[in-house]
């Protein structure tokens, strides 16, 4: 069987801002964005799409990037968790879970807070067991999911 | 200044967790870095018959694979004085260094390219022939052995008890007997273990997952004849580990061999499946409990037999004797441990190892004796209240156990329970309330700190300890800022590096207790020297007084009389054209040991709802109170007590390690098939600590609370599910078929 070509040069938009990079036709969006950019908030839990560590906004909408290859996100607009605070100014997801102290390890984090990010703005927070619902994709093993819940519920109120 | 220490100040190091800047082991950038995968046995015993590494040494981008025919022999030099981490006897797994499999999952080769991508595909491409031998794979309680000697001498006993404990049964009015049985269960932090290893020359670097820095050191040194001076670990943020980087495994070893190996930086990340087989895990475990008491509920006799699996290469024990030998008032006991060898992977400790499981058997058992009395679980305990530490012979250095109870049951409205299962219903739905006590020993260890005031008004507090989630930075900060009498966002407290001074083990809930009290002693030192310099200088506020004459307080030195003015920290240095004054401090551990048994205490309280026909266990709300000395910070010790319930919940309800003892392996190995507990599992969880200060154990009087926050959870809902029901299901977890079956 012939080697399939294993190179792409490709352009990601994350955060606004446009990166040419190289990448293998089986790097993941999510070791393109920790291991080729540097941009290691988006965390591995799993790579097989079920702890959520990963969540990542790809045109708005929530997505594990573990579970997406680089080349599938050419063209299209990624969100991660660097590109939700102005400077030093959190977005509000981000200080209502330092507020309602919504981790404890924090690597599960940035996954919860760009899900909560995508919910909040689909209009899916509306009331706490429809926050537990939608964020049930994030896993967090240390169990801080009352305070997440509490975060998510107090973000929404002050975006909403 | 307003006290710092009990004020729920937020994580100091929050803003870097929730905006991605934390840098966690694998996130090191390092020019030129390669990545390694593992390739691992998969058979459960026997040997390595032949590799055929060829066409993963052709694959692209390949730069090296290493099988043990050409990994290179390592000293692997004995360790005089085995930490307490570690197995107390037999010999770590030395990994590459001969043909033989010693369970299903020993890493049996490993590759290094350019890329992950090409890594984990060349690993695929490694063609492994091995020879089998017959394995033990099924856990038989009745092969148990006692646990070894060096395992003795580090405190799991085989057995342990006092009084007569046959004559005392024999004549006891009521006597219950029941088995318990608690699967295997994986820690599954959500950062997977990983470790970039970089050489410089003869120095070595290690980015590492690890609970302690310098007994990583200490094990690479050892494991590589190096000298210690020649590695530094460096571990600031870890993602979770419950115990499972409290040692180190032999992937490390591994990463370090292929650096040499390629002359590059390497990492070498676990995979969520290989964490099932390439780090600990909690044994499965099997006891068998019999109590026995008079009509009026006091205990008798008790007996507790605990089994529990272990590797065959090396042996590691847990002190699941522990609760019973001193949870409750009973003058006749015996209690034995005995270990099964089996071909797996060597356990380790996991969130309060062996109690837990100590604290499940007797919690359990302590409801159905309270069925067959006719008595008030909460009742029961009461009249077996331990007023001292009976197995030791020694006061209880605090207890407030029973305003733990009182506090806890007041809050969840237990006295709203009737007795009789099965008689709190609403509709299809049947309602249980289920208590349980809890319990964990408080150790100390000894360990250092330094303390620098700086010249821009910030003091640095550094120490090679490690925050794995419960806030130790956060904390630390407080006691320092306390101590120094500065704000919290003046102090900066650093962590998770060799170069620091030494600091113990960040497991067992020691750290605060051990290390807290060595940042108070630095933080003293720091000011005392610069008292010292202010005193001795040719001018200056302070010159020429006596010793006693200058105290520290209010952020700074003023006269021990009160009279003039007090001078902050940073002004002192300027008068003296000083940048930064710095001084170390270390806390041991006293005389309390010989003249207490100290220990944190909870008492949890559970609702459950059962769905009649589904066999679906919900629990709407826990409460607990809690007794852990001091807190030092109700935020995230709240946080700690809530993520215990929740891990508790997962131990009762869902966490279990589906076994194929044809393979010797663990099937359900990733985070969909072993079931954890998810935001909809959880409602409503209510923390309370009960006031104390337990100076008796150490100056700063807190007990320690990581390992108490999830015992005593799952016998709660277990006897929640049971009130509900009036099924007692005694095999962990309670899953719909077992309540229906």
């Amino acid at each position: 069987m012939p080697e399939p070509s294993q190179n792409f040069s490709l352009t990601l938009h994350v955060n606004g801002t446009e990166h040419r990079v190289a990448v293998d036709a089986r790097t993941t969006l999510l070791d393109a964005l920790r291991d080729r950019l540097h941009l290691t908030g988006t965390k591995k839990g799993c790579a097989l799409g079920q702890c959520g560590a990963c969540t990542v906004l790809l045109d708005g909408r929530r997505v594990v990037s573990c579970l997406m290859l680089a080349v599938m996100a050419e063209g299209r607009q990624v969100t991660t968790i660097e590109g939700l605070a102005q400077g030093d100014d959190l977005h509000p997801v981000q200080a209502a879970f330092v507020e309602h102290d919504a981790f404890q390890c924090g690597y599960c984090t940035p996954g919860q807070i760009m899900s909560a990010v995508g919910a909040i703005r689909e209009g899916r927070a509306g009331s706490d067991d429809e926050i537990r619902e939608q964020m049930s994709g994030n896993l967090c093993r240390c169990g801080a999911y009352t305070n997440i819940v509490a975060a998510v519920r107090d973000a929404a109120s002050r975006e909403g | 200044m307003n006290a710092i220490i009990g004020q729920p100040v937020s994580r100091v190091d929050g803003p870097a967790k929730v905006t991605g800047h934390a840098t966690y082991a694998a996130e090191f950038s390092l020019p030129d870095l390669a990545y390694a995968a593992m390739v691992l046995a998969t058979i459960p015993r026997g040997h390595v018959r032949s590799i055929d590494r060829a066409a993963a040494e052709a694959a692209p981008g390949v730069l090296a694979v290493m099988t043990h025919e050409d990994a290179p022999r390592l000293p692997y030099k004995q360790i005089a004085q085995r930490p307490q981490v570690d197995a107390q006897s037999g010999e770590q797994l030395h990994v590459l260094q001969d043909d033989q499999v010693r369970f299903n999952g020993e890493p049996v080769a490993v590759v290094v390219a350019e890329t992950l991508e090409q890594a984990v595909h060349a690993a695929e491409l490694v063609r492994v022939e091995y020879a089998r031998s017959p394995a033990v794979t099924i856990f038989d309680a009745k092969q148990g052995r006692p646990p070894g000697e060096g395992n003795a001498k580090a405190g799991r006993v085989p057995e342990l008890g006092r009084g007569d404990v046959e004559g005392a049964m024999a004549e006891a009015p009521v006597r219950v007997e029941a088995r318990y049985v608690h699967p295997r269960e994986h820690h599954n932090a959500i950062e997977p273990h990983v470790t970039i290893a970089h050489w410089e020359g003869e120095s070595l670097t290690l980015y590492d997952k690890t609970q302690w820095v310098d007994n990583d050191r200490k094990e690479i040194a050892h494991v590589f004849g190096m000298e210690e001076e020649r590695i530094r670990v460096v571990s600031p943020f870890v993602g979770g580990a419950f115990g499972s980087a409290l040692r180190t495994w032999p992937h490390v070893t591994l990463a370090v061999m292929a650096a040499k190996r390629v002359g590059r930086p390497v990492r070498l990340e676990l995979t969520r499946r290989q964490l099932y087989m390439a780090v600990g895990f909690r044994p499965h475990s099997e006891q068998h409990l019999r109590l026995g008491a008079d009509k009026d509920g006091r205990l008798v006799a008790l007996e507790h037999d605990v089994v529990q699996q272990v590797g065959r290469y090396e042996e590691y024990a847990e002190t699941a004797l522990s609760p019973t030998s001193h949870l409750y008032q009973c003058d006749n006991l015996r209690a034995r441990y005995r270990l099964v060898e089996m071909d797996t992977n060597s356990p380790c400790p996991m969130r309060a190892p062996g109690v837990v499981t100590g604290v499940l058997g007797l919690e359990m058992a302590m409801d159905e004796l309270a069925v067959d009395l006719g008595m008030d679980p909460l009742e029961l305990r009461l009249r077996n209240y331990a007023e001292q530490d009976q197995q030791k012979g020694l006061p209880w250095s605090s207890k407030e156990l029973r305003a733990c109870y009182e506090t806890a049951a007041e809050r969840f409205g237990w006295a709203r329970r009737k007795p009789e299962p099965r008689s709190m219903r609403e509709g299809g739905t049947l309602i249980g309330y289920g208590m349980a006590t809890a319990i964990y020993h408080s150790d100390r260890s000894g360990g250092s700190a330094s303390v620098a005031l700086t010249g821009n008004g910030m003091a640095v507090v550094r120490s090679a300890s490690s925050d794995m989630g419960p806030g130790t930075y956060t904390s630390m900060t407080q006691v320092a800022a306390e101590t120094l009498g500065l704000p919290v966002d003046h102090v900066r407290f650093e962590l998770g590096d060799t170069n620091l001074p030494y600091a113990p083990v960040h497991g067992g809930s020691i750290t605060m207790a051990s290390l807290g009290n060595a940042v108070v002693a630095a933080c003293q030192a720091v000011q005392t020297k610069l008292a010292g310099l202010a005193q001795a200088a040719q001018q200056g506020p302070f010159a020429g007084l006596a010793e006693n004459a200058v105290v520290a307080r209010d952020g700074g030195l003023g006269r021990a009389d009160g009279s003039g003015p007090v001078v902050p920290y940073a002004e002192l240095l300027r008068q003296h054209n000083l940048g930064w004054v710095e001084a170390e401090g270390s806390a041991q551990p006293g005389e309390e040991t010989k003249k207490y048994s100290s220990a944190a205490f909870g008492a949890i309280f559970v609702e459950v709802r059962v769905d009649e026909a589904l066999g679906t266990v919900r629990v709407p709300r826990m409460v607990g109170a809690y007794d852990v000395g001091r807190v030092i910070n109700p935020k995230t010790a709240r946080s700690q007590c809530i993520g215990g319930m929740v891990g508790g919940l997962g131990m009762a309800l869902e966490e279990r390690a589906e076994w194929d003892a044809r393979f010797g392996k663990v099937m359900n190995a990733n985070l969909a098939e072993y079931l954890v507990p998810v935001n909809a599992d959880v409602a409503e969880l209510e923390a309370i600590f009960v006031p104390n200060d337990d100076r008796n154990f150490n100056p700063l009087g807190v007990k320690g609370l990581a390992e108490v926050a999830i015992c005593g959870v799952a016998p709660a809902i277990a006897n929640a599910v049971w009130h509900a029901t009036g099924r007692r299901i005694r095999e962990l977890p309670i899953t719909p078929e077992r309540l229906l079956g």
